[in-house]
């Protein structure tokens, strides 16, 4: 591989040309009006202007990227992660195109893509899912099949995603009333209206494990990462390896990701997600057929580059290690720095003043922005993925509250002040959390 | 005439009102979602909706009316 085209923004972009810049890979970066500024578009190798700021109009725009991709002749496109990575349809157009696409193939981004479908196929593979129902098809059966498993439950889109399209509801009433208006925005927002119900797993922990796979037909799982630190659904903090579970249950849950995976003859990287419960009793959540966000962890223990992997195996070359050879040593725990409120989580969009991280030992930084870089409203509202590595638990955590101590960022609001708070609680330094720690620990209350 | 405006430029996630529907005052109208944020957009006064300029899907600007209230 020569050159790659990565189809993406921020901070993952920067990533993707670390690695690609050390394999000698040239890289062609595309970015909307909102974004010519940023960092990584004069760390590409080359850059296009591609649109507007909505990503409708620029980071989804299929035909504008493929005829770049085609007139700089590239070898590949990397999607990374969001915007098109998980688009069956791109992927298809990608590969028409004579382009090797970096992730699996347009089949698995498909039946994964759909919640109802990947439910089935797990079932299918033997692996254990959430209890839940088939597609709802109206608000009487919605009811009904919630009576029988009992509320709480979740109510959700086939199609949904990031925390987008799922609804608790306790009773009848509340079901009642989201089931319309969650249906009709699917159908408008994702182009699918199909619903289905999953009983609600109350102190959950929210578990995934990393998986690659070649197209020899290896395939390895390198171990789990505890995103349980969440708000809105949406992922904040991430550490490996999980501070909650056995080693029993760290190896069964690395086979049935394993298991998964190799039902669908799943290619590239991919994460498999799932919730646990209080007794460790673990349940298939969703399959993500892409780099992950919060991939960084994974690969500071196990001291592999996942995105050389990935394209290794694009480029139709075995996977360089064996699962025996797979051994994770030490902790890491992952900061998403947003550019929000740290209490209330509202999105704090501006121009960052300035940007300062302390430069320390055993910290990484995967940064999107710098001083005088403005975080518009148009993406997420990430800023920097913040690292830390450990030889244990607590020396990760200190680590940690060093770096927060010294960390800063003006001009607009930004959460450290919480991960400041989080790692100086005791429920935290006990490794003691679920999915709604952060609700019921540290949010204020409107 | 009260136009309701959108907080933050974002995408239509939900109109949760038509034409000629009574609303209360504080009732959410819109759903925005902007920076991965779902962002109710609601009325001030009770009133009748006289216009809605917005479908899902659509993309509005900060400052943009989405509704109006008569």
């Amino acid at each position: 591989m020569k050159k790659i085209l990565i189809a993406n923004r921020g901070e993952i972009v920067e990533r993707i040309i670390r690695t690609c810049s050390r394999l000698n890979i040239e890289t062609v970066a595309v970015y909307s009006s909102a974004d010519k500024d940023l960092p990584y578009v004069r760390q590409a190798t080359k850059a296009y202007e591609i649109g507007d700021p909505p990503a409708a109009k620029s980071y989804l725009n299929q035909e504008v990227i493929l005829k770049i991709a085609q007139e700089e002749n590239v070898d590949a496109i990397h999607p990374g992660y969001g915007f098109l990575s998980e688009n069956a349809s791109f992927v298809r157009k990608v590969e028409e195109h004579g382009i090797a696409f970096i992730g699996p193939s347009a089949d698995v981004v498909e039946s994964m893509g759909d919640k109802i479908t990947a439910r089935k196929t797990m079932i299918e593979a033997g692996v254990p899912v959430v209890p839940g129902s088939s597609e709802i098809e109206d608000v009487t059966a919605a009811i009904s099949y919630a009576n029988e498993i009992g509320y709480p439950v979740m109510l959700k889109a086939a199609a949904g995603g990031g925390g987008i399209g799922m609804q608790r509801c306790e009773n009848d009433e509340q079901l009642q009333k989201a089931f319309a208006s969650s249906q009709n925005r699917a159908k408008a927002y994702f182009g699918n209206g199909a619903m289905f119900v999953e009983k609600f797993i109350d102190q959950a922990r929210h578990i995934e494990v990393q998986i690659v796979g070649d197209k020899q037909g290896n395939l390895v799982h390198l171990y789990e990462r505890d995103c349980s630190i969440q708000r809105r659904n949406q992922k904040v903090l991430e550490e490996t390896p999980s501070p909650f579970i056995s080693s029993e249950t760290r190896a069964r849950i690395g086979e049935a990701a394993k298991a998964a995976a190799e039902h669908v003859s799943y290619t590239n990287a991919g994460t498999v997600e799932f919730v646990m419960d209080q007794n460790e009793n673990f349940y298939f959540l969703e399959m993500n057929t892409r780099l992950q966000v919060e991939h960084p962890i994974t690969e500071e223990t196990i001291g592999v580059d996942l995105v050389e992997w990935q394209l290794l195996v694009a480029e139709g070359r075995s996977l360089p290690l064996k699962q025996e050879d797979i051994m994770p040593t030490g902790h890491s725990i992952e900061f998403r720095l947003y550019a929000e409120d740290p209490s209330t989580f509202m999105p704090s969009p501006g121009k960052i003043e300035t940007l300062h991280f302390p430069e320390m030992k055993n910290v990484r930084i995967d940064s999107g922005y710098e001083s005088g870089s403005t975080v518009s409203p148009f993406y997420d509202p990430m800023i920097a993925k913040i690292i830390v590595n450990g030889s244990t638990r607590d020396e990760a955590i200190k680590i940690g509250q060093a770096f927060f101590e010294r960390f800063s960022l003006t001009g607009i609001k930004q959460n450290s002040p919480l991960f400041a708070k989080l790692l100086a609680e005791e429920k935290f330094q006990q490794g003691n959390y679920s999915t709604a720690y952060l609700s019921e620990n540290l949010t204020v209350k409107k | 005439m009260q136009e309701v405006k959108a907080s933050m430029a974002g995408t239509v996630l939900n109109v949760m009102v038509a034409e000629g529907d009574s609303i209360t005052s504080g009732q959410e109208l819109v759903m925005l979602e902007s920076m991965k944020m779902e962002i109710p957009i609601e009325g001030v006064e009770e009133g009748t909706v006289a216009e809605v300029n917005v479908a899902i899907g659509d993309f509005v600007n900060e400052g943009d009316v989405l509704v109006k209230i008569k």
